[in-house]
């Protein structure tokens, strides 16, 4: 069958299937919200901070699932716990705060994996979890994601310039009277919110890829911060919506897949800015 | 230690009249010549430092018994690397860990300070750029942020300007800060610095990596400023393009102040301490810290 087929039938599949259109709706929420706080943490210096919530948030999943409730509230609030937690311990300590850190991210996922085993339904449904199930998003979830990636959203555009100012320079923030710690751990409950909005998607073992990969594609060839951002979510957007048919029509996992397509567009930028970058320096070699 | 001199007017240096400053790059030896801070009464005291140690991790490096800085002064913080210097202008923001004493800033202890605005900082770092392209205008407007305005909605892109003009960088508010000079930069860091209305501006080796064109056009601009009342607290390897502003030295050493008064007062074997390594590239060790040019 050729590819244009499987595009073909894939996108027919979109207005003929509900588990479909949820998996486009989750993903493009995914593909605003996680760029949009990964460019905040790459400017901080701190791109796999999402990873290590991602593993705070699989005890809450599997808390969730031993006390047979919704795993993904239950994963928003240790998540959010976890990363408040993560917060202050890197300001309080220097060389030991990464020590402690990575004892708090080890102790998530060793934590989930242990709490599951109690789970009524095993360890099965964790998986879905840990490497993204975007086909079984249900209303529930996608409600709930849809609620999150707004307090998100709403968030970051209102206290953008705030968050811009603390992830710039710290110091210089706290001189202003900024509440440095009260931003930054801002910062991190909203990490954690994108974890979990992420996490049926692509799955916590690759959560932070589409928080970094995408803003890493856009700063290649970016002249602002704000242009960043804006050609971030771009990318995002397009990378899981691509993610999502592509995984559909191929039969393929849905959160490898759309990494894999954000990491090409990421190859393709790399490409394209070393070409504009080689051709100016011949333009000004001839000049 | 020398008792901190409050009223003294400083040096002369009082020197030709101010011509105000030139922007246009050109004929940057003659700047130093026709800059000169000019004597002016001193207001009430903006930095007031009684007893204090500060530190890092629980680790006293500096501890003053008394420093006063009036509303007009142009003070210079010497002294080699390691002598406290940046610790004293950090302990005074409040950015380090006081460990006893008491530290006011315009009139009210450090702690309870809510309005910053007044207050312009340029850190020592050398680089304005992070990973993510940054243009000069978000750079600058960053600036314009404060505990009350905190949500940016208050944009006044015409002090962004006036700030870009005043450091001679006009017409480059679009352009990525790393695709500027280190001088240029510095010069950017400097305008985010002002765009508040810097009343206080305390600035951390405005001149470390910035080549000579660069450092005149920085002493230009704090030259515009001072005649504009601003109070200036420079930390400085040496004095450069800024010594005709200097109205008061402060050497430190050993974290303690040794040396606070007029420039041509400073006992001279403390300005000649010898100096250690100076990551930056600041004077030869043969020079001492080499305060005069």
């Amino acid at each position: 069958m050729s590819t244009a087929l499987l595009a073909t039938n894939a996108i027919s599949a979109v207005f003929e299937y509900d588990f479909l259109r949820r998996a486009l709706i989750a993903a493009v929420l995914v593909g605003i919200t996680a760029p949009a706080v990964g460019v905040f943490l790459l400017q901080r210096r701190l791109a796999l901070i999402g990873d290590g919530i991602g593993h705070v948030a699989v005890t809450g999943v599997a808390l969730g699932l031993v006390l047979n409730r919704a795993p993904v509230v239950v994963a928003v609030v240790v998540a959010v716990a976890g990363a408040i937690a993560v917060e202050v311990v890197r300001s309080l300590s220097d060389t030991s705060g990464e020590i402690a850190l990575a004892v708090l991210f080890y102790g998530g996922i060793a934590g989930g994996v242990v709490l599951v085993s109690k789970a009524p339904s095993g360890s099965r449904n964790l998986t879905q979890y840990l490497f993204g199930s975007i086909t079984t998003t249900s209303n529930g979830d996608l409600i709930v994601f849809a609620v999150l990636a707004t307090v998100v959203l709403a968030t970051v555009v209102l206290l953008g310039p705030a968050l811009f100012t603390v992830s710039n320079d710290e110091e210089f923030a706290r001189v202003l009277g900024l509440p440095v710690m009260a931003i930054n751990v801002l910062l991190a409950t909203l990490t954690a919110l994108t974890v979990v909005v992420s996490m049926r998607v692509v799955g916590v073992l690759l959560v932070s890829a589409l928080m970094v990969v995408p803003v890493a594609a856009a700063q290649l060839f970016a002249r602002s911060f704000r242009g960043t951002c804006i050609a971030a979510v771009l990318l995002a957007v397009i990378s899981a919506v691509v993610g999502v048919i592509v995984s559909y029509a191929a039969d393929l996992p849905s959160g490898g897949t759309i990494v894999l397509v954000a990491i090409g567009l990421f190859v393709c930028s790399l490409i394209v800015s070393g070409l504009v970058a080689g051709g100016r320096l011949r333009g000004v070699n001839r000049g | 230690m020398n008792e901190p001199q409050h009223d003294h007017p400083g040096p002369d240096h009082t020197g030709p009249d101010h011509t105000g400053p030139d922007h246009t790059g050109a004929d940057h030896a003659g700047h130093a010549h026709s800059r000169a801070h000019a004597c002016q009464p001193l207001g009430p005291a903006v930095i007031e430092v009684r007893d204090a140690a500060f530190g890092y991790g629980g680790h006293e490096v500096l501890r003053v018994e008394s420093l006063e800085i009036r509303a007009g002064e142009v003070v210079a913080l010497l002294g080699v690397n390691g002598s406290g210097k940046t610790t004293l202008m950090k302990g005074v923001l409040g950015l380090i860990d006081r460990m006893s004493g008491s530290v006011s800033l315009l009139g009210q202890p450090i702690d309870q300070l809510r309005d910053r605005s007044p207050v312009g900082y340029l850190p020592q770092r050398q680089s304005a750029a992070g990973p993510i392209p940054v243009t000069v205008g978000e750079l600058v407007r960053s600036g314009q942020l404060s505990r009350r305005r905190p949500f940016g909605t208050h944009r006044n892109d015409a002090s962004v300007h006036a700030a870009l003009d005043v450091v001679g960088l006009s017409g480059v508010e679009a352009k990525r800060v790393d695709r500027l000079s280190g001088g240029q930069q510095r010069r950017a860091l400097l305008a985010r610095a002002l765009v508040g209305g810097s009343k206080l501006l305390l600035l951390d080796e405005p001149f470390a990596g910035v080549d000579q064109p660069n450092q005149e056009e920085i002493a230009d601009a704090l030259d515009a400023l001072l005649h504009n009342g601003l109070t200036l607290v420079v930390v400085l390897h040496e004095l450069g393009p800024l010594e005709p502003l200097v109205t008061r030295v402060v050497v430190l050493d050993e974290g303690r102040i040794r040396f606070d008064g007029p420039l041509d007062e400073a006992p001279p074997q403390l300005l000649h301490m010898g100096h250690d390594h100076d990551p930056h590239g600041g004077p030869d060790p043969a020079r001492g810290i080499g305060l005069v040019r």
